[in-house]
């Protein structure tokens, strides 16, 4: 009969323990597994916890796959913590009183925020951060909070004042040590640093402690008084100041402990009662150490599932404390010993004021690396950190990891051996990701996590691994169908270097022979010459030569409906329209006997029009002001908003005008997909902003701008590109970031996964921070585009050439036909 | 080459009518023609210049729609593709190319 198993709490390091124990067969007969945790949800990936603020969803962070709990026949138990251990007895007894009895037991309990003894901590508006209860609290509160602090500088800190900042409060963060990060960061590094954040509107107070929470008549926190005196506007005061091991059920069952807490084991992870092993941060190894840290409790949980399984004999001897400070603006990473000193290490150091970057190695005197600090610019981490400790001097110049990017290609992953572990948080090494490549061939970075699980703990590695696919020769095969072997984002290049103008040179330039395309390449080039129209001289996607690329919707400028007709949907920008408009569309409505409904994207669609009727009823809204709203084009459809300032209690900014204008400045931009936006007056979200590609959120200092938000099939919560930016600033940034998923992104590829693959990393590099120098230019072709817009409808009634082929029949006038297959025409078309 | 021809289509009861010129047909464009009897044809011009003509309904989903469909080149053969839901028709054969069960009727064309 099997054994059971129990697991005190189900967080990071207790599901890599399931899943170690599944990797090993474990529950097939031998182990059978009890999970009894406190928190409400199943386990999730805390180390990314601030992602919930700026979009991300509670199952987007859920660890375990859906069916894995189940198809192990784990049984979990949520919301009920274990109160009492019995060694004795071997039985554990939840706060809810059930006691399970054991064979073996884990304690995964983790640690708590400590919150420094504090007068008025405990106040309302006082929080702590490591649960998505936690994140779920501040956000509530935030909302109507207009300034917060942060009780601690360093990595957990940082990320909460981040976070804070986010949300639209004012943010500060109080430090008692005279540097932020002081664990891992050097002077040189935490002043670097210092200005960062400062460059982010967050103010820093360091070499002072809190000394009381101030608080309002109804108690609740207004200020906090610093220990020099000094007090700071504090509506919500986040306590950051360092965790403590959860070890008080081995404490209360006589389990040796150590001296500054944490459950003692051995370098099997066993306790002092050898049916009793401890992982995780609620541990103290064997080496004296309480890690902090992801990686150390996933490599205890190997060594566990080893031991229960009888499995090779890997043991924990202890860890590096590598770390990387997720902070959007903020590019930090401590590794290896960067305190390493003595008389024969070397210290390599640059440093440039100006861009707040300092970078520093250090070095022993047989030119191994000891360890190193980047600030400003990390993107050497991955390929420093298996270095770090190694036994091997470092394979290039030192100077050459640190020097600018541009400067000198840095030496990539290919200089390191294959046993050196490129991805410390699962411990993958660099020859375990070749063969990955190799034998499944591999060729991107979700299919490296999928197969290795590197890169799915910390990230940090991802920058590594790539260059192992760079340097594997990996070229994904992204040739577009059997006419071409170019992907969309390299046609468009081809088109636009060759200023190509038909689908016949781009085939004759660039094809794989044959004498026409296909569904699949026909219309990516009609959105292409569309696209770049305005730099090619074209100007209507209806012209001869590009009537043929286009899909049924449009070449109809209407979308197609099951039964053959179309569908009209005039643009309503921003969801605003007068009372005269509305008259309009109902009277077209009840004229042409269309069927008229609300849409999910706040505005009206006509249903039921044929094809040959859709130039008069186009004559009659163009002429009422209306225009073609592009629900039939890979382009932008609507830009939702909230009522927002103008009348809303809430509102801090003028969320209507602002859709309005987005709208009109990026109508009819063909794009890979089509394009949502969406602009919310205030962060309780009417608009639903986080669910569109572009989504705009009032703060009280301006807007915050998210991207790659998605409903449908693959709902995702869009992410944070920018915050507090000024109405022109906010535009630009939207200017670049849609020109450059335009010029990069793959056929049918909304932003949400464009961003998933070019990595929101990357692509705020190039749209925030014109890492690549192409601001200026994306910023002219939005400019054109905006120049050249004309309303496609109008251009159609314009044109009799065109409305031509909006006639049934080449062969037959339409008045003279009996239309067989379609509804027929209303009375009121007829008195018309 | 200036090609003046009418393009004639041969109907289900073996009448030959006149649709258009072979001008008004664009290449890799389709068309629709209204014949006798209320039968529909969809006309196509290839990019190399042939001619083909097959029924304009979408066996699939019922809707006189194929003229309006995306033409292509499918290992050399001529197609055309349903705008509802893009199943491939070789324009020779009007055979079906997802589901060979399933075919347009073609109408012989000729040029005079
Ligand atoms: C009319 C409308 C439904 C309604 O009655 O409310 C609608 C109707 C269609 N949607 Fe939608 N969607 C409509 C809002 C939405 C929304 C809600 C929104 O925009 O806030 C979503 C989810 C949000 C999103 O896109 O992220 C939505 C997600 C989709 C998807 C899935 C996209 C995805 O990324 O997974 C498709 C399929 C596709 O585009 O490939 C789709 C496709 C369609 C098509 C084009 C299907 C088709 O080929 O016929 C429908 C066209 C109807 C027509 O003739 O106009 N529709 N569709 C809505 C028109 C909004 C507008 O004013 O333009
Ligand atoms: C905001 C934030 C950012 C972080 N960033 C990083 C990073 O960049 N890199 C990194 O390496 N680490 C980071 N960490 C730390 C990392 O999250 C932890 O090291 C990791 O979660 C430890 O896993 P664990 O399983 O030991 O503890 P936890 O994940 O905390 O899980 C312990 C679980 O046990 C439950 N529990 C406690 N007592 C009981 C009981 N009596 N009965 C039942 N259940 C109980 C708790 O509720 C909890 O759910 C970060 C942490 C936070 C909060
Ligand atoms: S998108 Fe979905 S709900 Fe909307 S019309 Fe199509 S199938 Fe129906
Ligand atoms: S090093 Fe953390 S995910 Fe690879």
């Amino acid at each position: 009969m099997a054994q059971t198993l129990v697991v005190v709490g189900h967080g990071m390091v207790a599901q890599r323990l399931l899943e170690a124990l599944a990797e090993r067969g474990a529950f097939t007969g031998a182990w059978r597994a009890v999970v009894l945790a406190e928190e409400r949800r199943p386990a999730y990936d805390r180390v990314h916890l601030s992602a919930r603020f700026t979009g991300t969803s509670p199952e987007q962070l859920t660890l375990a796959e859906d069916d894995f709990l189940e198809r192990h026949g784990i049984e979990l138990h949520l919301g009920d913590p274990v109160a009492a251990l019995d060694t004795a007895h071997r039985t554990v007894t939840t706060a809810g009183g059930r006691t399970v009895a054991y064979d073996a037991l884990v304690l995964a309990t983790g640690s708590y925020p400590f919150v420094p003894p504090v007068p008025g901590a405990d106040s309302p508006g006082c929080f702590t951060y490591r649960t998505l209860d936690d994140v779920d609290a501040i956000t509530a509160y935030a909302g109507a909070a207009r300034s917060g602090v942060v009780v601690g500088g360093g990595l957990l800190g940082l990320e909460a004042a981040g976070a804070l900042r986010s949300l639209g409060l004012r943010t500060s963060v109080v430090e008692f040590a005279p540097r932020l990060m002081p664990l891992q960061l050097d002077e040189g590094g935490a002043a670097a640093l210092r200005g960062a954040v400062e460059g982010m509107g967050i103010g820093v107070y360091t070499g002072v402690g809190a000394n009381r929470v101030e608080t309002d008549a109804d108690g609740t926190a207004r200020r906090l008084r610093l220990s020099d005196g000094r007090q700071v506007d504090a509506d919500l005061v986040v306590f950051s100041a360092g965790v403590r091991p959860r070890d008080r059920l081995a404490r209360e069952a006589g389990l040796l402990v150590g001296d500054r807490g944490g459950v003692a084991v051995d370098r099997w992870c066993r306790t002092t009662d050898p049916a009793v092993y401890a992982v995780g941060e609620c541990a103290q190894t064997c080496d004296g150490q309480v890690y902090g840290l992801v990686a150390p409790g996933y490599r205890m949980a190997e060594v566990v599932a080893d031991r229960l399984c009888g499995t090779g004999g890997s043991s924990f001897e202890g860890s590096d404390t590598d770390t990387k400070l997720k902070l959007l603006g903020a590019d930090v990473a401590s590794f290896g010993d960067p305190f390493a000193a003595g008389a024969r290490t070397v210290e390599v150091q640059f440093s440039d004021s100006g861009s707040g970057v300092y970078k520093k190695l250090v070095l022993g005197a047989d030119g191994r690396l000891l360890g190193g600090i980047l600030v400003g610019d990390a993107a050497a981490y991955g390929l420093l950190k298996p270095h770090a400790g190694a036994d091997r001097p470092l394979p290039a110049a030192p100077e050459s990891f640190l020097l600018p990017a541009g400067a000198e290609a840095p030496p990539g992953a290919d200089l390191l051996p294959d046993e050196a572990v490129v991805c410390s948080c699962h411990n993958v090494t660099k020859g375990a990701v070749r063969a990955a490549v190799a034998e499944h061939g591999l060729t991107d970075l979700a299919g490296v996590k999928r197969c290795t699980k590197a890169g799915t703990g910390c990230g940090g590695c991802a920058g590594a691994l790539q260059s192992l696919l760079d340097a594997a020769g990996v070229e994904p095969r992204r040739g577009l169908c059997e006419h071409f072997e170019l992907s969309r984002a390299e046609l468009y290049q081809a088109v636009r270097a060759g200023r190509l103008t038909s689908f016949a040179a781009v085939l004759a330039a660039h094809g794989t022979g044959g004498e026409d395309g296909c569904t699949v390449c026909k219309p990516v080039v009609g959105s292409l010459l569309a696209t770049l129209g305005p730099e090619l001289g074209l100007t209507h996607i209806l012209d001869p030569g590009q009537r043929g690329l286009q899909d049924s919707n449009d070449r109809y400028l209407a979308n197609l409906q099951k039964d053959g007709t179309y569908s009209v949907v005039p643009r309503i920008p921003g969801g605003e329209l007068t009372p005269e408009q509305l008259i309009v569309i109902g009277e077209v409505a009840r004229d042409f006997g269309l069927y008229t409904k609300i849409t999910g994207g706040q505005r009206i669609d006509l249903f039921g029009a044929r094809a040959e009727q859709l130039p008069a009823v186009w004559r009659r809204l163009v002429d009422a002001g209306f225009e073609s709203g592009h629900a039939y084009g890979k382009s932008l459809r609507t830009v939702k908003s909230c009522v927002g300032s103008r009348w809303c209690r809430f509102g801090q900014g003028d969320s209507v005008q602002l859709a309005i204008d987005l709208e009109l400045r990026y109508r009819g931009l063909r794009t890979p997909h089509k394009v949502k936006g969406g602009v919310s007056g205030c962060l309780r979200e009417c608009a639903e902003a986080r669910g569109k590609d572009i989504g705009v959120i009032a703060t009280a200092n301006g807007w915050n701008l998210y991207v790659g938000g998605n409903g449908g099939t693959t709902p995702r919560h869009a992410e944070l590109l920018a915050a507090d930016l000024s109405t022109e600033r906010l535009l630009r940034l939207t200017d670049r970031f849609l020109m450059y998923y335009a010029r990069t992104g793959e056929r049918l590829e909304r932003t949400a996964a464009w961003l998933e693959r070019l990595g929101t990393d990357h692509v705020r590099r190039v749209v925030v921070d014109d890492a690549e120098g192409l601001a200026a230019e994306l910023e002219a072709q939005a400019d054109r585009h905006a120049a050249g817009y004309r309303d496609e409808w109008e251009a159609v009634l314009a044109d009799p050439a065109k409305l031509r082929h909006f006639a049934p029949f080449v062969n037959a006038p339409a008045e003279s036909v009996a239309f067989l297959n379609s509804p027929a025409p209303t009375p009121a078309l007829q008195e018309h | 080459m200036h090609r003046t021809e009418q393009v004639q289509v041969r109907t289900t009861a073996g009448e030959w009518v006149t649709v258009c010129s072979y001008e008004e047909l664009e290449p890799a464009c389709g068309v629709a023609a209204l014949l006798p009897e209320g039968e529909q044809a969809a006309v196509f011009r290839t990019p190399g210049g042939q001619v083909h003509a097959v029924g304009n309904r979408d066996p699939f989903s019922g809707a006189d729609v194929i003229a309006d469909g995306i033409t292509g080149s499918v290992d050399g053969v001529p197609t055309v593709a349903s705008p509802m839901h893009k199943q491939t028709f070789d324009l020779r054969t009007g055979i079906c190319l997802d589901d060979p069960e399933v075919a347009l009727p073609v109408l012989p064309v000729r040029l005079l």
